[in-house]
């Protein structure tokens, strides 16, 4: 019975990855500030003018990623204040009427679909002529994103198999006419993967360190009740 | 300070309410560590009460606020992100130390005579604090929320003649919307802490009028000194206070591990798709309660007739109620009841289990029948019990408590 229901908590993790790609590891690291930063400014150079991360504010992220006010403006391109909310560049309306639906905002989005989602997401762009913008994504098929980093990846194409009657996408070759190299463009994303990761949930690192002090006063406290405890049993029985 | 005291003892029964609950109520002295979920389940509530003050102050009740006032909460509220995670994982923790709390009753025969009223206000409370929770989890407006609420509010629609105006009547709307999020978020955190502590107060009252029961099912009143006090007894402060504080300590410490370090439970305590802003266009792929509700669930699942699901999910609650009356043993205390009764009691814990996994994971034909197995494993409990426990074999009861 025992193991019955081991075997079935165990299934429990599985069925959220359950998807038809697997998942590449992101393997980034929650306290390591200098990817975060390095993701905060990849992202607001290719990302921030259509897709909004405004549930966190820009002079926050400043002062958790440890960036310069000088260096913040850099990045900067809406008109907005340090103290507002990172809106993306173009209205929702024009969003929808470019790209058929409005680019969703990314505060949380490391949080709904996992860090390991949204690295393999920019990692599974693919030439499909067929799409609106000549893209298509495995992890995400039709998605209405055009492939932003083209120019620093370069594009894969796909080979084709039958499956089912079906055409299916069997694998990717490696992207061509990049700006970068593959270890370059896998490094920026990565970094993206970690400065999205931070978004999502910014106090992770503070909330860490208080949780062992936290836990350290109640180891004490737990020693100091048990001991008061014994003290004062010792006449019952 | 002596005459602060006869001042207001002249007013007010103050000193007589201290001695009465506190100072000289006579505790059986062979509590054991199922004892302590009790006054666990008190300081999770104080937990749940005081954090949700602190989060209505920063909460908007519409479908546009909602979710943004919690994700500023999250970012802009000093520490708003420590209520937060303390509220959301008060409210698992709150179930854990209720279904233990409950397990105990059952271990021990804490439900039989003369503590059935006990034993149904109990049941009361864990069905306002289900509804509690069930509000409460509209409330940050996410996907899951959402669509969970939607799903079974849709539910009672299937209750024949009432059903579609009874589902009009809970949502105040043809689907789940603001309507539904502001009577939640006034049930939430009005109406039904109210009700809660009522019963609360009255489960703690009639505790103390029929006394606590103990891991051997004895009657402490029955020997008595000459001043009238029990034998077995010791005055609950301050012997239980300080025991209680050692469980209260390492109460707090997986509690606050779970705060600080899995906030997320792995998806138990608040789950991923909630991350997302509730969208009624756009359906999530896996729609599932949260895990304090998935035993019921499981068992709703495993009846092919939607109608048939509600009535067993309703009776496997229902049933609880009358447990003072299934069981017709004279003899309270699994250590000196049958084999046969504790093999009943272990099937039906691993039951509950099994549903509460079974709950959780997407519905398939082999994890189907496994629900019914269960399902019919839970109800087997009470028909069993009902039927052998008037002519039970039992051991010998001592006079006295023991410690073991």
């Amino acid at each position: 019975m025992r193991r019955l229901l081991t075997l079935l908590l165990c299934c429990i993790p599985l069925c959220g990855i359950a998807a038809d790609v697997e998942l590449q590891q992101a393997d980034i690291a929650p306290d390591d500030i200098a990817a975060q930063q390095r993701g905060f400014k990849a992202f607001q150079m290719h990302c921030a003018s259509c897709h909004s991360t405004h549930f966190q504010r820009y002079q926050r992220v400043a002062d958790d990623l440890a960036l310069s006010e000088a260096e913040l403006e850099q990045y900067m391109f809406t008109g907005a204040k340090v103290n507002d909310l990172i809106e993306s560049a173009m209205s929702e309306e024009e969003a929808a009427r470019w790209f058929g639906m409005a680019p969703p905002d990314l505060t949380l989005v490391s949080r709904v679909r996992g860090d390991d989602w949204v690295y393999t997401f920019l990692m599974s762009f693919y030439q499909d002529d067929k799409r609106r913008f000549g893209v298509n994504n495995l992890l995400l098929p039709y998605t209405a994103m055009p492939h932003v980093l083209q120019h620093e990846q370069g594009l894969a194409t796909a080979n084709y198999v039958e499956k089912n009657g079906k055409t299916v996408v069997a694998s990717l070759n490696p992207p061509q006419h990049g700006s970068m190299t593959e270890a370059e463009y896998a490094a920026m994303v990565k970094d993206i993967t970690a400065y999205l990761s931070y978004a999502a949930d910014p106090v992770q690192a503070k909330r860490e360190a208080i949780g062992w002090w936290v836990m350290g006063y109640l180891a004490l406290f737990f020693l100091l009740a048990w001991w008061l405890k014994k003290e004062y049993w010792k006449d019952v029985h | 300070m002596k005459g602060l005291v006869r001042w207001l003892d002249d007013r007010i029964p103050m000193t007589a309410t201290y001695k009465r609950h506190i100072g000289q109520y006579p505790a059986p002295k062979n509590f054991n560590i199922w004892y302590l979920f009790g006054s666990l389940a008190i300081l999770v509530l104080f937990n749940q009460l005081l954090t949700g003050v602190w989060l209505t102050m920063s909460y908007v009740p519409t479908t546009d606020g909602a979710f943004a006032s919690i994700e500023y909460l999250m970012r802009d509220v000093e520490y708003g992100w420590l209520l937060r995670y303390m509220h959301s994982t008060g409210a698992s923790a709150f179930f854990v130390v209720i279904y233990l709390h409950m397990f105990r009753g059952l271990l021990y025969g804490s439900y039989q005579k003369p503590r059935e009223l006990l034993w149904i206000f109990g049941m009361l409370i864990f069905v306002v604090v289900m509804a509690e929770a069930f509000m409460g989890y509209l409330l940050p407006w996410g996907q899951m929320s959402y669509w969970g609420a939607q799903v079974i509010i849709s539910l009672f629609g299937a209750i024949p003649v009432i059903g579609d105006d009874l589902t009009l009547w809970i949502r105040g709307d043809y689907v789940v919307s603001g309507a539904t999020l502001n009577r939640f978020f006034a049930l939430h955190v009005i109406a039904l802490p109210l009700i809660m502590v009522v019963l609360i107060f009255l489960h703690l009252i009639a505790l103390h009028e029929v006394g606590s029961n103990n891991p051997d099912g004895v009657e402490i009143k029955k020997h008595k000194d000459e001043d009238g006090w029990p034998l077995d007894g010791i005055p609950f402060h301050p012997y239980y206070t300080v025991k209680d504080l050692v469980g209260i300590a390492g109460f707090l410490m997986v509690f606050c591990f779970f705060v600080f370090f899995m906030p997320e439970g792995g998806g138990l305590l608040l789950e991923s798709p909630n991350f997302e802003a509730a969208n009624p266009m756009k359906t999530p792929e896996h729609i599932s309660p949260v895990w304090y509700f998935t035993p019921f669930y499981a068992m709703l699942r495993a009846v092919p007739d939607k109608l048939g699901g509600i009535v067993v999910m309703g009776m496997s609650i229902a049933l609880l109620f009358v447990l003072p009356w299934l069981d017709r043993c004279k003899v309270k205390s699994v250590r000196y009841r049958s084999l046969g009764h504790r093999i009943n009691l272990a099937q039906f814990a691993i039951s509950f289990v099994a549903l509460g996994v079974l709950g959780l994971l997407p519905e398939t034909t082999i994890l189907k029948w496994c629900a019914r197995v269960f399902t019919v494993g839970y109800f087997g409990f009470f028909i069993a019990l009902w039927c052998y426990s008037k002519r039970e074999p039992t051991k010998p009861v001592p006079e006295r408590v023991t410690f073991k």
